[in-house]
């Protein structure tokens, strides 16, 4: 939802980054308010999942310029568990497996510990239950999940479904969905989507990276971005998605470089 | 030379007191201890030139003259209770070495026999003769064979043929007592298509001190009988701890063991498990979790010696601080033992820089038609998954017990008895913490 008043919830500038000695983020401007949905595509390797995981303080990668300023604090001088309590969620293209933990355990650990840090009431296992089960509900999620460790022996669906689990208990400012798409079938991908759409509100940003036009007929993104080589390329809106999922990506490449040019 | 000499020296001094028990019990029991005891003076006590003892220096052991207490202080019952088992109907109690009537009970079930050696009827004589001492070599494990030199009692389990234990039935070893040597002896026979639950469990209770275990286990699993035996460590932390666990599967039988180390500056477990007929399935899990400066060893031998035997062996080790631990896991496929289907693995975890671990799966096969699958991994925690709990809010050291305890908790769940993996899911929450830390 584009509301022209809306605050700046994220602001990137010039963000460059590596990994060991590749640089794989190589300027990257973004700016995200209240409300918004932006997507933002690109061929494999262009570099849109680091720039998610940079945004969560992955510790593998080493921003070397830019900042990044999150409802205007500096966000790179936070660790991870402090931009989560902040308000920043990212759901993982890969959900870690956590053998020998509940789910249950795991979601009310992160859920209190999210509420401690924003001074909201904590709850008891029986009160948790509860709620957890509600939410599992609307994501149409099956209770079994609960006792069952974490993430481990879990599809595909049933991972990506876990992760909007916690994306609705922990309630982000921020929520930035990395291929939350790959590996559903058109089924689970309805779920989640529909899923996210319920818990996005016009006060929260959201941004989806994905390789695919298809998460987009479910989601409906204000901007559509185009990455490549560690920058993006393009910015337009949903019908900018359509076009890729037409034409591929090599004609926006090959515009952009014709632009540097000129 | 010298050295040779100061060790005899050492087992002649733990030896000594040995003369006291030498009369007692029948004819038999005194020739088998007489002989453990000559066996014994022949031998020397193991340094780390011995390759069974190479990562484990017991020099800090033969500096203190250990002696078995000639009579145990009467504990209440009361400081004991938060080690009780209430899935167990039977609970044998030894208070540094000695049985306590006082603590123990035994719940009365036809064809099952809890005892203590020396309340034994008159008619579990000739069981007895046949079975103690069998298992158990004192004739190339010098602890063994101490031990062995000092039996007058222990906690007998006997099943008789077709019956099925109705609980588990925990023995519990208490030591209580600064510099003294108790020689905990077990004795297990499960006689044909029977069944149990073993809790062996070694607890310290007042101040921390130095004290030395010396225990030997001896298990006789029948044929088509299923054993299950956890075996837990949980001394002082100035404590030794030194276990032999011998057990003898006849075919179609099953033994389950979980053994878990947590206490003592330094404790080994040597672990025979020998395959006496076809068809026999083996489960044996272990961990160890240490801090400090502790150090846990971990022996254990597998032997297939006829066909079709199947084993699986997980051994876990969570090292922090500068601990140190070793896992030392033989499986021998003898000639003819065809179709056996073995796998081991060894899995360590260090959470600290100065923590280590020594690791040796061995391997020794006679045999063409045989799967024999092994794997060892030495690690830390993974960055990937401490990052995926920090991204949820979770602080780095929260992150880390958790992901300690879930590599431990693997083991801790397949404990049969429900109170004692509930226990060790607690302590291993509390150690996670304070031996990351320390």
């Amino acid at each position: 939802m584009i509301r022209p008043n809306a605050s700046v919830m994220l602001e990137v500038r010039d963000l460059t980054a590596k990994i060991e000695d590749r640089t794989i983020l190589k300027g990257i401007h973004f700016t995200v308010r209240a409300g918004e949905v932006h997507a933002i595509m690109g061929p494999n390797g262009s570099g849109k999942s680091t720039f998610a995981k940079v945004l969560a303080g992955h510790p593998a990668y080493e921003v070397m310029r830019g900042e990044v300023l999150f409802e205007g604090k500096n966000l790179l001088s936070l660790t991870p568990e402090e931009r989560a309590r902040a308000g920043v969620f990212l759901g993982f293209q890969y959900p870690v497996e956590v053998p020998g933990v509940s789910n249950s355990s795991f979601l009310r650990l992160a859920y209190n510990t999210i509420q401690s840090a924003r001074a909201l009431e904590e709850l008891d296992p029986l009160e948790f239950d509860d709620f957890v089960r509600e939410k599992m509900k609307s994501l149409e999620m099956d209770p079994a999940f609960l006792e069952r460790s974490v993430n481990a022996g879990f599809s595909g669906g049933e991972k990506k479904r876990n992760e909007i689990l916690q994306m609705s208990l922990l309630a982000p400012r921020l929520a930035i969905l990395d291929e939350t798409d790959s590996g559903l079938d058109i089924d689970a991908l309805r779920v989640v989507a529909r899923g996210v759409n319920k818990l996005h509100t016009p006060e929260m940003g959201l941004v989806l990276v994905t390789h695919y036009q298809r998460l987009l007929n479910y989601i409906e993104p204000d901007y559509v971005h185009v990455m490549e080589g560690g920058r993006i390329i393009k910015t337009g809106d949903k019908s900018l998605a359509l076009e890729l999922e037409a034409r591929g990506y090599d004609w926006v490449a090959t515009e952009s470089k014709g632009k540097a040019a000129a | 030379m010298h050295v040779q000499n100061q060790n005899n020296e050492y087992l002649e001094k733990l030896l000594q007191g040995s003369d006291a028990v030498a009369d007692a019990g029948a004819n038999w029991l005194r020739v088998l201890r007489m002989r453990a005891v000559e066996r014994a003076n022949e031998m020397s006590v193991p340094t780390t030139r011995d390759e069974e003892w190479r990562f484990t220096d017991l020099s800090s052991l033969y500096k203190i003259p250990f002696r078995p207490v000639s009579n145990a202080p009467v504990l209440a019952e009361s400081g004991l209770t938060d080690f009780f088992v209430p899935e167990a109907h039977t609970r044998l109690v030894f208070v540094d070495g000695h049985y306590a009537a006082n603590l123990s009970s035994v719940a009365v079930q036809q064809g099952v026999t809890v005892a203590s050696l020396a309340n034994l009827p008159a008619s579990a004589e000739a069981m007895l003769e046949m079975r103690l001492g069998k298992l158990a070599s004192i004739d190339n494990d010098v602890f063994a064979a101490v031990n062995t030199a000092f039996l007058r009692d222990g906690a007998l389990v006997h099943i008789a043929r077709g019956y099925t234990s109705d609980a588990p039935i925990h023995l519990l070893f208490v030591a209580s007592s600064k510099q003294a040597a108790a020689y905990p002896r077990v004795l297990v026979v499960a006689e044909p298509e029977t069944e149990c639950a073993i809790v062996e469990d070694f607890v310290g209770v007042g101040d921390d001190a130095a004290y030395l275990t010396d225990s030997v286990s001896e298990i006789h699993v029948g044929k088509q009988a299923r054993v299950s035996h956890v075996k837990l460590q949980r001394e002082m932390h100035s404590a030794f701890h030194i276990a032999n666990t011998s057990v003898n599967v006849a075919s179609s039988g099953f033994y389950a063991m979980w053994t878990v180390a947590l206490g003592a500056r330094l404790s080994r477990h040597n672990l025979s498990i020998v395959q006496a007929g076809e068809g026999t399935e083996f489960t044996v899990d272990g961990l160890a979790l240490i801090g400090g400066g502790q150090l846990a060893d971990m022996h254990s031998s597998i032997d297939h010696a006829h066909a079709y035997g199947r084993s699986r062996q997980l051994h876990k080790t969570v090292a922090g601080g500068a601990a140190h631990a070793v896992f030392n896991g033989k499986i021998l496929v003898r000639e003819g033992a065809q179709q056996t289907d073995s796998g081991q693995q060894s899995r360590n975890l260090l959470i600290s820089d100065k923590a280590h671990v020594d690791t040796k799966p061995q391997l020794e096969i006679f045999a063409d038609d045989v799967k024999c699958a092994h794997g060892a991994t030495v690690g830390q925690i993974e960055a990937e998954e401490l990052f995926y709990l920090k991204s949820r809010g979770l602080s780095d050291t929260t992150a880390r017990n958790l992901l300690t305890y879930a590599f431990a908790a693997q083991i801790i769940e397949r404990i049969p008895v429900k109170s004692l993996a509930n226990q060790l899911v607690k302590i291993v929450l509390e150690q996670t913490h304070m031996k990351g830390t320390a």
